[in-house]
């Protein structure tokens, strides 16, 4: 039998440990390296198999699925698993400079088994077919991204840590009394059977409350975990005094498993028909989505800690995806997760950027940039080019996500709603054009600090997302296709 | 070599010659020569299509689809190919003036002019050659923002505001306003392939029509249609040749043309004629015409009088593809080369005469024609071309546009070209009449010890070529209108 499912999320797990046994720091690192890497060629087959057979289904421990857990890889789930697997690897190969010049030599061994345990976690939610399972590995992966916030090197970093602790923790609970509420409802965790028994509950009975009861703490507890405006206050904190490294990882990853877990609990639980139509999740949705756009960007603009403004960024981003869900149809479903993977690259190599240049320079206020241009040209090149994607530029991956976006909008009759896109876009080119701006036409800082070019193995990583948003804005066969199979896979409510 | 090999090099000469500038940066003469390398090549390129009966049949050539529905694609026809050839030509010799401005000025940053220059060029090739309106968005683009390193070239307050100006004005028309235009025209026509004829629905409601073509009319902010014309004299803080090339030739013309593009095959004359939109171009272009004018005359800063120049000629071009008669499609094309090669000349005459007597204002230049006399005969003969009289090539496309307005019967249009006419004479006369025949006058800052001569011979020898071109154009205008029979031929 085929136990790949389960050793992607083994391998984390277990190679965690070993980080902390170890005596030796390098020896940390490459075991993570190791692990991530192996995480990710797993995942490229399991993505493989899903393209070509389909959904797998998989028991632990050979228990068969209402009673044993069960894991349950369709398209949707090897498209997110692909994300976090992908950003994983490229993230341990840029850690280990990066990490080195900002971790405390001490916690270095606890810093990589954290950072394995935080992948292991997000894999688990995006992989498991059990309820109350993706509940623990929640909590996993938040409970290690607390504490990898915490070893920033400023001591705001624990304020933030702690900021998000409480947040996270308030989304965490929310996400367990919807889930409580459910199995006290149907007596099941499994998700397959839990949406063929809500799909019985008649409207009228006395159940139905209970369960739009369960839908709303549902709800508000993965806009917590996703960022979602008004929920998103953890998150500028949390992003700006994390170390380079757990910025990559998390901005790139988390949100988007948060994302994921809505999107499975609405379509493959509650169902398409009861929370967009008679809920009206839509609706509900598209309002903090919008204002997340806007105020998102229009915050974005006046921020001097780049890292900041790229947080703020990163709301109005999330906003684009939950816009797409919003619209609940093919293409605005299409248009969200698409852009849950463009994001990520783009994300990604931005915040590698940052961490280049926090590298070299110590900071990344805005008049850290002065004259990086000429000092860094294959950092700020990156970051134009990842800047160039987060606007949505034509031969991008952002430009791909936003068009279909765009499409979807127009498909809906919603006017209004694509001249809030298109704004979005132009507000993105204002934040990022303060920053290449002082980085080209600025003379030299006075003080001079770090004088040359971020280091090959910073820059690799970084270079390989830049060249993956490139890429993936001229051939968008791969991700495209993914994403409108997980869209079809939602609207038939996920039993392809 | 077959033509769709002759496309792709069009495109591809610049960037390599952009990639080698970037290697070669440490030897400037090396820099250089690839420069004019790349230039040549280009030019030779774009000649062998020219010359070649067949390359305007040669179909389309798909390069990527990313999204299904909208690909990357390139096609020659004839408007493209004239734009291409008037550019590559003038890069060519633009190439040989800033190498003599940038040494005699020993500007800064020249490795990244000379890069830039290159990108802006291969956009304007994309731009020349797209075959839909998505491609030609990309190429609108990153035009854009390949000449924004120019503009704020000099990075001192001027030009970093100057260069915000540009790149805000250009970026928040074409993704506010082209953008959504595209996107729609992609939605009622179900196509955005540049077709002869149109791809609009011929049901399209007579609103949607006018919302359309405003849309178009100041998302293409390039075309500096009047009030979103503010980018183009900001612009003029970027070094002359900048000035010379990207704005008298690539960048503004690359506005009309989309303009004249998109009127020609994207819209049908019979729909605008039907719904009568094409009025909101020709009154916008009319206001244009005259108020630039007016505003010119009150500059003093020699660029500036030229950018505002520039601003009321190129409604000339939009105005001759609003009329959507043949004869005013072909006054059009005529004009995109007659006022390029006028108002390069122009600018090479403001750079020759600032790098010679570091001199910016209209009122410095009495007398000057006698210390610089090739630059300011080069100046005078432009001047002509500016102003439609002959033997300058600006008289064949007025002569055309006058035939336009005839056939098509808006009789007011000939009281403001008239006006304009008189407008040009009025801002350009007096600055050859003091060059020549005014006595030189001193002020503090120029004393009569600083005797000075001409420019460097490189910028003469630029000038005076473009000047020259400017008068075959009016003793061989078969160039241009062979290619606009065959434009009016197959729409």
């Amino acid at each position: 039998m085929n136990h790949l499912p389960a050793i992607q999320v083994i391998i984390p797990l277990l190679s965690a440990p070993l980080c902390l046994l170890l005596r030796w720091r390098t020896g940390a690192w490459l075991i993570a390296l190791l692990a991530t890497w192996a995480t990710f060629g797993v995942s490229l087959v399991l993505f493989r198999t899903v393209m070509l057979h389909g959904a797998i289904s998989y028991d632990m421990g050979g228990w068969p699925a209402p009673w044993g857990i069960n894991y349950h890889i369709d398209s949707l789930s090897a498209f997110l698993v692909l994300i976090v697997t992908g950003i994983g690897a490229l993230t341990l190969a840029y850690a280990y400079k990066s990490v080195k010049r900002e971790i405390r030599p001490e916690s270095l061994r606890a810093f990589y088994a954290l950072l394995l345990i935080c992948q292991a976690g997000l894999l688990g939610i995006a992989v498991t077919g059990d309820a109350f399972n993706m509940y623990v590995f929640l909590e996993i992966s938040s409970l290690s991204a607390y504490a990898l916030i915490g070893l920033g090197q400023r001591r705001r970093a624990l304020r933030a840590a702690f900021q998000y602790l409480v947040m996270g923790t308030i989304g965490a609970t929310f996400i367990l009394i919807g889930i409580g509420l459910l199995y006290s409802l149907t007596g099941t965790l499994n998700i397959q059977d839990l949406a063929a028994r809500v799909a019985l509950i008649p409207e009228s009975a006395y159940g139905h409350r209970t369960l739009i009861t369960a839908f709303a703490f549902l709800t508000v507890g993965f806009s917590l975990k996703l960022a979602l405006f008004p929920l998103h206050l953890w998150l500028p904190n949390a992003y700006t005094y994390a170390p380079s490294v757990v910025t990559v990882f998390l901005a790139a990853t988390a949100t988007k498993v948060a994302v994921y877990m809505l999107l499975r609990f609405s379509f493959c639980i509650l169902g398409k028909r009861f929370v967009f139509e008679q809920l009206t999740l839509g609706n509900i949705l598209l309002l903090p989505s919008l204002a997340a756009i806007l105020i998102g960007s229009m915050v974005a603009i006046f921020q001097y800690d780049i890292k900041r403004m790229l947080a703020y960024s990163s709301i109005g981003q999330i906003g684009y995806m939950t816009l797409g869900i919003s619209l609940n149809s093919h293409a605005g479903l299409s248009a969200g997760i698409l852009h849950m993977f463009n994001h990520a690259l783009m994300k990604g190599a931005l915040f590698m950027v940052m961490g280049a240049v926090v590298y070299r320079t110590g900071s990344v206020y805005l008049s850290d940039f002065r004259g990086l241009g000429r000092r860094m040209p294959w950092t700020m090149a990156a970051f134009v080019l990842g800047g160039m994607s987060l606007i949505g530029f034509p031969l991008t991956a952002g430009f791909i996500s936003k068009w279909i976006l765009v499409e979807a909008t127009l498909e809906a009759g919603w006017w209004p709603v694509t001249g809030i896109v298109l704004l979005g876009s132009l507000l993105a080119v204002i934040y990022l054009w303060r920053v290449i701006e002082t980085a080209y036409f600025n003379p030299r800082h006075e003080i001079e600090h770090g004088t040359e070019e971020a280091p090959l193995s910073l820059l690799l990583p970084m270079w390989i997302l830049v060249g993956a948003n490139i890429y993936f804005g001229i051939d968008t066969s791969i991700p495209l296709d993914m994403a409108e199979r997980a869209a079809t896979l939602l609207i038939s409510g996920g039993a392809l | 070599m077959s033509s769709t090999v002759l496309m792709q090099l069009c495109i591809l000469i610049p960037l390599v010659g952009a990639v080698l500038i970037g290697l070669s940066s440490r030897a400037p003469n090396i820099r250089e020569g690839v420069t004019l390398m790349s230039a040549a090549l280009l030019l030779a390129v774009v000649a062998g299509l020219y010359l070649d009966p067949a390359a305007l049949e040669t179909g389309t050539l798909i390069l990527a689809e990313p999204v299904a529905g909208a690909a990357i694609k390139l096609e020659l026809e004839p408007l493209g190919l004239l734009f291409a050839g008037v550019a590559s030509l003038l890069w060519l010799i633009t190439s040989l003036y800033t190498i003599g401005y940038m040494r005699a000025n020993q500007e800064q940053h020249q490795t990244r002019l000379y890069i830039c220059f290159a990108i802006a060029l291969a956009s304007t090739m994309g731009i020349a050659m797209a075959g839909n309106l998505f491609t030609l968005f990309i190429f609108y683009e990153t035009l854009t923002l390949s000449t924004y390193p120019l503009v704020a070239h000099k990075e001192d307050e001027d030009a970093i505001f100057g260069g915000r100006f540009y790149l805000g004005i250009l970026m928040s028309t074409s993704i506010g306003l082209l953008l959504p235009a595209i996107i729609w025209v992609w939605h009622a026509g179900a196509s955005i392939d540049f077709v002869p004829g149109g791809v609009l629905p011929s049901d399209m409601s007579v609103t949607s029509v006018w919302v359309l073509l405003f849309l178009f009319a100041f998302g293409i902010g390039k075309a500096a249609l009047m009030p979103i014309h503010r980018w183009l004299p900001e612009a003029m803080v970027a070094p002359t040749p900048v000035s010379a090339l990207l704005h008298a030739v690539a960048v503004v013309k690359a506005g009309v043309f989309c303009m004249v593009k998109v009127l020609v095959y994207i819209f049908s004359a019979d729909i605008l004629l039907q719904s009568g939109a094409n009025l909101l171009l020709i009154t916008l272009a009319s206001v244009t015409i005259v108020v630039a004018s007016l505003i010119a005359l009150q500059q003093d800063n020699l660029k500036r009088r030229l950018a505002y120049s520039t601003v009321s000629q190129l409604s000339y071009i939009t105005l001759a593809g609003a009329l959507l008669t043949p004869i005013s499609t072909t006054a059009a094309m005529l004009h995109i080369a007659a006022h390029a090669f006028g108002k390069i000349t122009l600018f090479f005459g403001a750079g020759a005469i600032y790098t010679a007597a570091h001199k910016t204002r209209v009122s410095e230049l009495s007398g000057i024609g006698r210390r610089m006399p090739w630059t300011m005969g080069a100046f005078a003969i432009a001047t002509l071309s500016m102003i439609g009289v002959p033997p300058a090539g600006g008289f064949i496309s007025k002569w055309y546009l006058f035939q336009g307005i005839w056939t098509s019967g808006y009789w007011f249009l000939l009281l403001i070209l008239l006006l304009s006419t008189l407008l040009n004479c009025a801002y350009f006369i007096p600055i050859v009449y003091a060059a020549f025949f005014r006595a030189e006058t001193y002020t503090p800052e120029h004393t009569p010890g600083q005797a000075h001569g001409e420019a460097p011979w490189t910028m003469v020898l630029a000038l005076c070529f473009t000047a020259i071109l400017s008068l075959m154009l009016f003793f061989y205008p078969d160039t241009v209108l062979h290619l606009a029979q065959q434009l009016n031929g197959g729409g």
